[in-house]
C-alpha cells in the first residue's frame, strides 16, 4: 500500500473516529442527566438536541432509547416497537442509548448500556460482552464467513446463559456497513433512518448482490461470505430475563494481508472498553 | 408433653393465670407463637423446636385453653380487648425491653391482627407472621365492600367464604357445641384431623382438647358478630406483616386477603400448597419463613441486595430446587425461573463449568443461595453420593426437576445395543435415580414437595426416526404418572413435561445412528438450524414447568405442536401413526 493511500485512509478513519467519539460523548452526557421519571422519548430528544448543537444535521438513524425490559426487547413483534415510548426510568432500571449521527459526512453508529443506580445483572452482561468483542475481531481476522461468526457469537451467548437479542433487529443483523454520506442542505428521514444513508445501504446491497456479499451481517445465507472490506457497525446484544446490554462500534475491515491490519476496532478508547480495563 | 426442655412460668392478668413456655436463648430476638382454635400452645411444638436454636421462643396458652385458667363468667371473657391485655402481660414478663416478633395461626392470628392494629401495643411488636386467620375488622370491611357492590365475581367470593364458614354459625348456637366437643366430637377429632386435614399422628392434639374447644367457642361468640357488624376503620398494622396462605384451607378463602395491602403496606406474601393446620404439616417451611422474616426485621436492613421479584416469589421463596441438566437449554432456563422466584437452586450437570455458570447467574437474579454439582445422572453411585450430600448440606429438596436428557436419532436397526444403553441410561435411569433418591427424602420428610420429569412430545408421538429416544421418553411419561398416583396421598405432586421442538443444544449433541461422523456433524448442524428457525425459547418451557408445579398439573405439553400431537394421540391416533412414517427433512 502506498503512503498516499495510507494517509487518505487514516484521514478518513480520523473523521469516523471523531464522530464516533462525539456520539459516545453524547451518550455519556445524556446518561449522566437521566433521572427517575425521565421517559424514553425525552432521553431520545436529549440525544438529538445534544448532537444538533454540535453540528449534526443528518442521521443514519435517529437516536433510540430503551428502558427496563425493553433493553432486552421483551415481546417485540414489529419494528415500530423500537421507537422510544413514554416508559419512565426508575431506580435500578437498565437503559440503552443507541444513536447514529452523521457529522461532516462521516457516520457513526453507537450503543451505550447503563443503569440508573446499581444493576448487578446488567453489570454482568456488560462484563461478558468483552468476550464477544474479542471473538468477533479474531474471527474476522481469520476471514471466516460472516454467517459462521454470527453462529459462533450465538453459541458463546448460549454458553454464557444469554439470549441473542440482536436477532430482533431488522434482518436479525449483528452488524451492518456504514459509509460516508454526502452532506445535503435537506436531509429527510424515513421511519427513523436517514434517506442518504439508506441510499448508501441500498447501493451497497445491489453491488453486493452482484458480487456475492451483503452490507447486512445476518444469520442468513446472504451473509455466507468472508468479511467485506469497509466499515462495519457491530452490535452484539445480550438479553437475560428482562435485562439487555449491548455495545455498538465500528470495526474496520481492510484487504490487507497482514492479519493485524486486516481488521481492527476503529477506536479502543471507548466507555465499555475503558470499563473492562478498569475492572481488571 | 412435646415441648421438651421448655421453661414454664405463670403470668397473672385480668383474673386469669396464663401458662407461658419459653425455649431457647433469652438474649436472642423473642418470637411469640399464638395458637388457634381448638388448640393449645402445643400445636406449635414442631415449629418451636425448629426456631429454638436461633431465637428466644415464647408460647402461651390463650385464656381458657391448655393449662391457662378460664375467665369467670365465660361470656364476655374472651373479647379481643381482654386477649390484648393477656398478650401485653405476657410480653411484659418475657421481653420487657425489646419488641417481640409475633406469629399467629388461626384464632392466634385473628387476635394477633388486633394486637398489631391497636395503638397501645405500638413499639412492642417488631413483626407479625399471620397464617390462616384474618383480622375481623378487615373481614368486616371485606364483606361490606362486596355487599355494597355485588358484582357477580364478588357475590361468588361472598358465597364461597360463606360456605367455608359453616362451623362459625354452628359455634354460635348455645350449649350444643360444648356438648359435642365434650362428647363424641372431642373423641373423634384426632382421627378427623388425620384423615381430612392430613395432620400426622403423634402427641397432638393434647388431652385438654374438649375443654379448649368448649371454652374457645366464646372466642367466636364474644367477637365475631360485634366486629363484623361494626369493623374498626383504623385497623392499620403498625408492624411489618408476612402473610402465609395455605391454598388448600377448608375454612378460609384466599380471596379474603385480596385487599390486604391497604391495611398492611409492604406486606410479604407467601403461599403453601397445604391444608389448614400448617404448623403441624409444614413446620420446616414455616420455620424457614419465620426465620427469614424475623432476621429481615431485626437488623432493619434487608438480608441481601437481590430480592426475588418473580411472579411466583410467594410460592418458592427460600425453597430448595434441584435441576438436573442445568448447564444448558431447558434445565438452565428452569433453574433461572426458580431463581427468579427466590428459590435456592442446586444446578446439576455433567459439565462443571456450565453448572457453575448457572449457579452464578441464579444468585444474580434472586436466588439467596445457589450451588453447582457435577454429576452424570446415569451414574447410580454418583447420584447416591449427590443425594447424601444434598441432604446433609442443603436440606431436603422441595422441587426436583429431572431434566437431563440426550438425543438419539436413526432407524431401529441402525441403533446399536450400546446406543440403546446410553440413551436409556441418561433419559430413563437418570429420572429413576432422581425420583428414587430425592423422592424418597421428600416422602420421608412428609412435608410435601414436587417432582417434575422432562419427558417429550416424542413420548406419545411415534416416529420412525426416533425409536430409542421416544421409547425412553414414553417410559418417563408413564413413570411420572405411576409415581404421581403413589405420592398423591403424601402431598407430593409429580408432573411430566412434554416440550416439543425447543431451540436448545440437544440437537448439536444428539447422536445420529447409522451414519459416519461427517454425516452426523452435518445432520446435527442441519437440525440445529431447523430448531433455530422454529425458535421456541427454552424460557417458555421453564415457565411451563414452574406453572406445572404451582398448579400441580400431571402432563404438560408445551409447544403448539406438542399440544396438537397430544390431542391427536387421544382422538386421531391413526393420523399420528401416518406422521410417524414420514422421513424428517435432514
Amino acid at each position: 500500500m502506498t503512503t498516499a493511500v495510507t494517509d487518505e485512509l487514516s484521514a478518513e478513519l480520523r473523521g469516523f473516529r471523531e464522530v464516533q467519539r462525539l456520539a459516545y460523548a453524547c451518550a455519556e452526557a445524556v446518561a449522566a442527566q437521566l433521572k427517575p421519571g425521565v421517559t424514553e422519548r425525552e432521553a431520545a430528544r436529549m440525544q438529538r438536541e445534544w448532537l444538533r448543537e454540535r453540528g449534526v444535521r443528518d442521521w443514519f438513524h435517529l437516536p433510540f432509547a430503551w428502558f427496563g425490559d425493553r433493553t432486552a426487547f421483551v415481546n417485540f413483534r414489529i419494528p415500530l416497537q423500537f421507537f422510544p415510548t413514554n416508559r419512565r426510568l426508575e431506580p435500578g432500571m437498565p437503559f440503552i442509548l443507541d444513536m447514529a449521527p452523521v457529522h461532516k459526512g462521516f457516520t457513526a453508529d453507537i450503543g451505550y448500556s447503563g443503569s440508573l443506580g446499581l444493576n448487578p445483572v446488567q453489570d454482568k452482561l456488560l462484563a461478558d460482552l468483552e468476550a464477544h468483542r474479542e471473538l468477533i475481531l479474531r474471527e474476522v481476522r481469520e476471514r471466516r464467513p460472516l454467517r459462521e461468526i454470527y453462529e459462533d457469537v450465538d453459541r458463546l451467548m448460549v454458553r454464557q446463559g444469554y439470549a441473542n437479542r440482536h436477532r430482533a433487529y431488522p434482518f436479525g443483523v449483528i452488524a451492518h456497513k456504514v459509509d460516508r454520506v454526502k452532506e445535503r442542505p435537506w436531509s429527510p428521514h424515513l421511519f427513523g433512518f436517514g434517506t442518504q444513508s439508506l441510499k448508501g445501504l441500498a447501493s451497497d446491497a445491489i453491488h453486493g448482490h452482484r458480487d456475492g456479499w451483503s452490507p447486512l451481517w445476518s444469520p442468513y445465507r446472504f451473509s455466507d461470505h468472508p468479511p467485506q472490506p469497509g466499515l462495519w457497525a457491530v452490535e452484539p446484544h445480550l438479553g437475560f430475563r428482562g435485562t439487555g446490554a449491548k455495545f455498538e462500534e465500528i470495526l474496520v475491515v481492510t484487504d490487507s494481508k497482514d492479519p493485524e491490519a486486516s481488521a481492527f476496532w476503529l477506536d479502543d478508547d471507548l466507555p465499555h472498553v475503558r470499563r473492562w480495563a478498569e475492572d481488571k | 408433653m412435646s415441648l421438651e426442655g421448655a421453661r414454664e412460668r405463670w403470668v397473672r392478668t385480668g383474673g386469669v393465670e396464663l401458662c407461658v413456655a419459653e425455649l431457647g436463648d433469652e438474649t436472642q430476638p423473642t418470637v411469640v407463637l399464638v395458637h388457634g382454635y381448638p388448640d393449645s400452645k402445643e400445636v406449635w411444638s414442631e415449629v418451636a423446636t425448629r426456631l429454638a436454636d436461633r431465637f428466644h421462643v415464647v408460647l402461651y396458652d390463650v385464656r381458657g385453653h391448655g393449662s391457662s385458667t378460664a375467665p369467670q363468667p365465660l361470656r364476655g371473657g374472651f373479647t379481643l380487648e381482654k386477649l390484648t391485655d393477656d398478650f401485653l402481660a405476657v410480653v411484659d414478663a418475657v421481653s420487657p425491653d425489646k419488641p417481640v416478633h409475633l406469629v399467629g395461626h388461626d384464632w392466634g392470628s385473628v387476635q394477633s391482627w388486633e394486637f398489631v392494629t391497636v395503638r397501645r401495643t405500638e413499639g412492642r411488636i417488631a413483626s407479625f407472621t399471620s397464617m390462616s386467620g384474618p383480622s375481623l375488622d378487615h373481614f368486616g370491611h371485606w364483606i361490606k365492600q362486596r355487599v355494597k357492590r355485588p358484582t357477580p365475581r364478588k357475590v361468588g367470593q361472598l358465597l364461597g367464604q360463606g360456605a367455608k364458614s359453616w362451623y362459625v354459625y354452628l359455634l354460635h348456637t348455645p350449649v350444643l357445641p360444648e356438648l359435642a366437643w365434650r362428647g363424641p366430637l372431642g373423641k373423634q377429632w384426632p382421627k378427623i384431623l388425620q384423615r381430612v386435614e392430613k395432620v400426622p399422628s403423634g402427641d397432638y392434639p393434647t388431652p385438654s382438647l374438649p375443654t379448649d374447644a368448649a371454652h374457645g367457642a366464646w372466642l367466636y361468640r364474644d367477637n365475631v358478630r360485634a366486629r363484623l357488624n361494626r369493623p374498626r376503620d383504623d385497623a392499620y398494622a403498625h408492624a411489618p406483616v408476612q402473610l402465609v396462605t395455605p391454598l388448600g384451607d377448608a375454612f378460609l378463602s384466599e380471596r379474603l386477603y385480596d385487599e390486604l395491602e391497604q391495611w398492611a403496606p409492604q406486606l410479604v406474601r407467601r403461599t403453601l400448597p397445604a391444608k389448614h393446620w400448617i404448623p403441624r404439616t409444614r413446620p420446616d417451611q414455616l420455620a424457614a419463613w419465620i426465620t427469614e422474616f424475623v432476621h429481615a426485621n431485626e437488623d432493619g436492613v434487608p438480608v441481601r441486595d437481590t430480592v426475588a421479584t418473580g411472579k411466583y416469589a410467594d410460592r418458592f421463596g427460600g425453597q430448595l430446587v434441584l435441576v438436573t441438566g442445568a448447564g444448558s437449554g431447558i434445565g438452565r432456563a428452569t433453574a433461572f425461573a426458580f431463581a427468579e422466584a427466590g428459590a435456592r437452586v442446586i444446578a446439576v450437570d455433567r459439565d462443571s463449568e456450565s453448572a457453575a455458570r448457572t449457579a452464578e447467574m441464579s444468585r444474580l437474579i434472586g436466588s439467596p443461595e445457589a450451588w453447582a454439582e457435577t454429576v452424570d445422572v446415569s451414574d447410580e453411585q454418583a447420584m447416591e453420593k449427590l443425594a447424601e450430600k444434598v441432604a446433609t448440606e442443603y436440606g431436603v429438596v422441595d422441587v426436583l426437576v429431572n431434566n437431563a436428557g440426550i438425543g438419539l436419532s436413526g432407524s431401529f436397526f441402525d441403533t446399536t445395543a450400546a446406543d440403546w444403553k446410553k440413551v436409556l441410561d441418561v433419559n430413563l435411569w437418570g429420572v429413576i435415580h432422581g425420583c428414587r433418591l430425592f423422592g424418597k427424602q421428600m416422602a420421608e420428610r412428609g412435608q410435601g414437595g414436587h417432582i417434575v420429569n422432562t419427558a417429550s412430545a416424542a413420548a406419545y408421538q411415534p416416529s420412525k426416526a426416533l425409536p430409542a429416544y421416544s421409547t425412553s421418553k414414553a417410559a418417563v411419561l408413564m413413570l411420572s404418572e405411576c409415581l404421581r398416583a403413589e405420592l398423591a396421598g403424601q402431598g407430593i405432586g409429580v408432573s411430566a413435561i412434554c416440550p416439543g421442538f425447543v431451540n436448545t443444544n440437544i440437537t448439536s449433541t444428539a447422536r445420529f445412528a447409522g451414519v459416519d461422523a461427517l454425516e452426523e456433524k452435518r445432520r446435527q448442524k442441519k437440525s440445529a438450524r431447523l430448531y433455530g428457525l422454529r425458535n421456541y425459547p427454552p424460557e417458555k418451557v421453564a415457565d411451563a414447568i414452574v406453572r406445572a408445579v404451582v398448579r400441580n398439573q400431571a402432563v404438560v405439553p408445551v409447544t403448539p405442536e406438542a399440544r396438537g400431537a397430544h390431542l391427536m394421540s387421544r382422538f386421531t391416533p391413526k393420523a399420528l401413526r401416518a406422521i410417524a412414517r414420514m422421513e424428517p427433512p435432514l
